[in-house]
């Protein structure tokens, strides 16, 4: 770092830029303001719209109770930003400091933050993509266009992924009394992010709410008719389906492609960066004036044996982008590592269902309180002997206690008593996480080893 | 001074008006054993985390004998099975959720809402009341009646039974609060023959509702048919009485609090007079500053917990005193002081975890409009006596008078 | 006016739904829907449960208010 004197003129007068202008990069923004910073603030973003929030596409807008355009997030008064919205950042030159855009134009940064996230893995068949009534979730636009559609009462609806959004759309398509396939080629819903154990519960959750819900299937084609319409889609056990209407839920691809050749460390599998969100360059030295937040950063965590954990949650984005902008105007001794513990919630079928830690890493599960059957229930997830996530299914009031018990790495399995604690929770269960080396569909939380140039990749797994 | 010296001071009524030096003094040792089975929580962040903690049980069944949570003893000898105040789950939560059904939200959201309208016109009568009068004792004036009267209507109480109902809630009231010198025997008599007499007449009047149910919250209690099936008699008897006894008492002193800390703090009341909408934060901080439930006495261990460098033993009786987390200075800046602008406020003061107040939103909505038609319509009011005469009880802890003079009504 | 909740913190109280219930809702016992977008007229009965959230999660941008006043309504401490 340099000289106090220098870090006083960045705060002062220095040039930030912030590439991604979704939920951290807004956050970022104002925790920049919020601690002083008086320079230049420039925010970029491939959407034409302001930063909004995404939870409500696949919950709220889909039933019709909220509206996709109106969904953007609350920003603090005097942010003084410099907003080029609408055009995507298409290069990073970090010799010279800065970055080029999609129409010719380039920005100059004395800090750069890059928050440029995930958007939806497209279904791979570009021809089959293209047919109407192919759709996928991600953005307000992809929420009014699905809106749309379940709005004008398509006969069914085929789900094909049953990650979080993928149950999240298929509860919506119910709730509005839309018959619903879901097409998920693991063993169960959720499976790769809370595994076989509740992924079961989250089965039975579907099917009692009149899902037709097929597990250990692909979909393996779709076909238009000679309009180009989505009438039929194949699967991977010989059958077909007649349908109007697919979302692809196949999870998210990490936007780093622009970053290509700028001799960042980023790839597939996002950016790595250090505990304090500093960007890793290809030979692995941090960078010092590129910092990284949000679902695109992958870091080392302490509480997860430092491995890189890629988080795609929205209490991530907004921890880390608030670490990102502090130790973007701080010196080397004030700075702050990202230490969030990992969380999580769905809304699907009614239920609410929260998760704290990291449960694809559990080797066990027990269900600590209530029971799987009645769908009410804290499970709590074990690896090497402690407690490393929970999850509850309508018991969100106990889960603060229960990331305490990571936090302090406590033993597992409990063997303290509790309340609610049922014949079925004396002892735990194998977790039941699928071979990290096949895919599942939309995981959300990626474990990557301890390189931080890790670019190895095919298909994003549940982890490996 | 000692630990047991302590404690038996916050019991003494000789510091009912202001036990909070008391409360500072218990947080230099955040938890404090009692004697071998009671431990007493008097920090914020150590009594938020019991709170979430399912090693902790309200079911009085698991102390142990000898543990000493006797404050709130009456209850032990009803006929009734215990309320969900005192149960855990699964038990507990099958039936607030039961309890909820006919309440709040997901299946009535509008219930509380649109009572604003009700409350409003029952709090104009009451203050109408007051007529030329130029001296009124907000308690027995204003804060006991009110309640009582929201209550009636929302089980659906007919009108005409209304009085009575009043009289049976004032004496359970007076049992949880014997005045010194009174005879205990006949103090418990009394109160047992007026329990009694509320369960026959809540009785009756579930008979009346299962034949001809109205839109009434025991209408609907006693008619359920969700996911959880009925209530059986004895669910719904303790239910009401729940919600009767729990919901009163501690509106009463939420209102009369408010009320004496405005006219102690009278830059506040000119504010609220000027604006109404003061009076939403300004319940929350009243919540911190002057909780109506000063310590939850009748929590158990389910199993040793290591707290704050102290290991509380299974059985162990744990005693969280809320009204002290809500002036821990280690979460609340200055927190002595009575600050309606103070942001952040998670107060204590409707517990937090699956046993957070039932009421609470009715009991917001209950303080707000009573508060701001106080503040709004008593021209120059003054308190009478400072400290007031305050209740006996150290749980519900609260003025049992509290006169105020003023010049006149405003309309 | 623009809110939003942070669902992490949420833990079901449900206060917002028994005081604003034009524009938060429950979806079974503890799940939160709400609109990101209350309309003015629903802003006093926002800001009755935006202040009345035991875990104060519900941020909202209000463009009534005193100068000041959203900075620190979106700053939460935990």
């Amino acid at each position: 770092m340099s000289g106090d004197g220098a870090l006083e003129r960045l705060r002062r007068e220095g040039r930030i830029v912030i590439v991604g202008a979704s939920l951290a990069g807004l956050r970022a923004a104002e925790t920049l303001r919020k601690e002083g910073f008086t320079g230049s603030l420039t925010l970029i973003g491939d959407e034409p719209h302001e930063p909004y929030d995404r939870p409500p596409l696949s919950k709220q807008v889909l039933l019709g109770h909220a509206s996709a355009d109106r969904t953007e997030l609350p920003r603090m008064r005097g942010l003084d930003a410099d907003w080029r919205l609408g055009v995507a950042a298409a290069g990073l030159d970090m010799a010279d400091r800065r970055v080029r855009l999609a129409d010719g134009d380039e920005v100059e940064y004395d800090r750069l933050l890059i928050t440029t996230g995930v958007r939806a893995r497209p279904w791979p068949h570009p021809a089959e993509a293209e047919l109407d009534g192919v759709f996928v979730l991600r953005t307000r636009d992809d929420a009014a266009r699905l809106q749309r559609r379940l709005a004008a009462s398509p006969r069914r609806v085929l789900v094909i992924g049953a990650g979080f959004t993928g149950s999240e759309i298929a509860s919506a398509c119910r709730e509005r009394g839309l018959p619903v396939t879901v097409a998920e080629r693991g063993a169960a819903p959720l499976v790769g992010a809370l595994g076989g154990v509740i992924g079961q519960v989250a089965a039975e959750l579907q099917r009692a709410h009149g899902v037709d819900l097929r597990c250990g299937i692909m979909v393996t084609g779709l076909e238009g008719d000679s309009a180009g319409r989505l009438r039929r889609a194949h699967l991977s056990d010989g059958t077909t389906l007649d349908t109007d209407v697919a979302v692809v839920s196949l999870g998210a691809t990490r936007n780093t492609e622009w970053l290509a050749g700028s001799g960042l460390g980023a790839g597939p599998r996002g950016i790595a960066c250090d505990a304090g969100c500093r960007a890793f360059d290809v030979r692995g030295i941090v960078t010092d004036d590129v910092f990284v937040a949000g679902d695109v950063a992958r870091s080392p965590h302490a509480i997860f044996g430092y491995q890189f954990l890629s988080l795609e949650h929205w209490g991530n984005a907004v921890a880390q982008a608030a670490t990102a902008a502090h130790n973007m105007i701080s010196s080397s001794s004030e700075r702050r590592p990202h230490l969030w513990v990992p969380a999580f919630w769905s809304s699907q079928f009614g239920v609410n269902i929260k998760s704290v830690g990291v449960p694809s890493l559990g080797e066990e599960v027990i269900v600590a309180q209530g029971s799987l059957a009645e769908r009410r229930f804290t499970g709590v997830y074990g690896y090497q002997d402690r407690v490393i996530a929970a999850v509850s299914f309508d018991q969100t009031k106990w889960l603060e206690f229960y990331q305490r018990q990571i936090e302090t790495a406590a033993p597992f399995p409990p063997e303290y008593s509790s309340v609610n604690r049922r014949p079925e929770g004396l002892r735990p269960v194998p977790a039941d996480f699928p071979d990290p080396s096949l895919p599942t569909h939309g995981p959300s939380v990626t474990v990557s080893g301890y390189s931080p140039t890790d670019q190895r990749i095919t298909f994003t797994p549940a982890r490996g | 001074m000692t630990q047991e010296t302590l404690l038996r001071q916050i019991i003494d009524y000789d510091n009912r008006a202001d036990p909070y030096p008391l409360y500072a003094e218990l947080r230099k040792t955040p938890v404090r054993q009692e004697g071998d089975e009671l431990f007493v929580v008097s920090t914020y962040w150590e009594i938020k985390s019991l709170l979430h903690d399912p090693r902790i049980s309200s079911d009085a069944r698991n102390l142990s004998p000898g543990a000493a949570g006797t404050l709130l003893q009456e209850e032990e000898a009803s006929p009734l099975p215990p309320s969900f105040l005192r149960l855990d789950p699964p038990e507990h939560d099958r039936l607030r959720r039961m309890t909820m059904r006919p309440f709040g939200p997901p299946e009535t959201p509008r219930r509380i809402h649109n009572m604003r309208g009700e409350l409003a016109r029952i709090v104009t009568d009451l203050i109408d009341g007051f007529g030329d009068r130029k001296q009124v004792d907000i308690v027995d004036d204003f804060s006991y009646p009110f309640p009582v009267t929201v209550i009636c209507r929302l089980l659906g109480v007919p009108r005409e039974d209304e009085a009575r109902f009043h009289t049976w809630a004032d004496t359970i009231a007076a049992g949880l609060d014997p005045a010194p010198g009174q005879d205990a025997g006949e103090q418990h008599r009394v109160t047992q023959q007026a329990r009694t007499e509320l369960g026959m007449y809540l009785s009756g009047l579930i008979d009346e509702r299962s034949g001809a149910p109205g839109d009434d919250m025991l209408s609907e209690l006693v008619t359920q048919h969700g996911p959880d099936g009925q209530m059986t008699r004895a669910e719904l008897l303790s239910t009401a009485s729940l919600l009767l006894i729990a919901g009163h008492e501690t509106t009463v002193n939420l209102i009369t609090n408010g009320m004496l800390t405005l006219l102690r703090n009278p830059e506040v009341l000119g504010r609220l007079r000027e604006d109404a909408r003061l009076a939403v934060p300004l319940v929350e901080e009243l919540l911190r500053f002057e909780p109506p439930v000063q310590l939850l006495p009748q929590r158990t261990t389910l199993a040793d917990i290591d707290i704050a460098g102290t290991t509380i033993p299974e059985g162990a009786s744990v005693w969280l005193v809320l009204a002290s987390g809500n002036r821990d200075p280690q979460r609340f800046p200055d927190p002595d002081r009575f600050d309606p602008d103070r942001k952040d406020i998670q107060h204590l003061g409707f517990g937090s975890g699956i046993h957070n107040c039932f009421g609470a939103p009715l009991a917001r909505l209950e303080a707000q409009l009573a508060l701001t038609e106080l503040t709004r319509r008593l021209d120059g009011p003054r308190l009478v006596e400072d400290p007031p005469p305050y209740r006996q009880n150290a749980v519900l802890r609260g003025p049992r008078h509290l006169n105020v003079a003023f010049d006149g009504l405003r309309s | 006016m623009r809110l939003v909740v942070d669902l992490n913190r949420c833990q079901g109280y449900a206060q917002c739904a028994f005081l604003a219930p034009d524009v938060f809702a429950m979806h079974g016992e503890e799940s939160l829907l709400y609109n990101p977008h209350a309309e003015a007229a629903q802003r006093e009965q926002v800001l009755r449960a935006a202040t009345a959230c035991p875990v104060q999660a519900i941020l909202v941008e209000d463009p009534d208010a005193a100068p000041g006043a959203a900075e620190d309504e979106l700053s939460h401490v935990r």
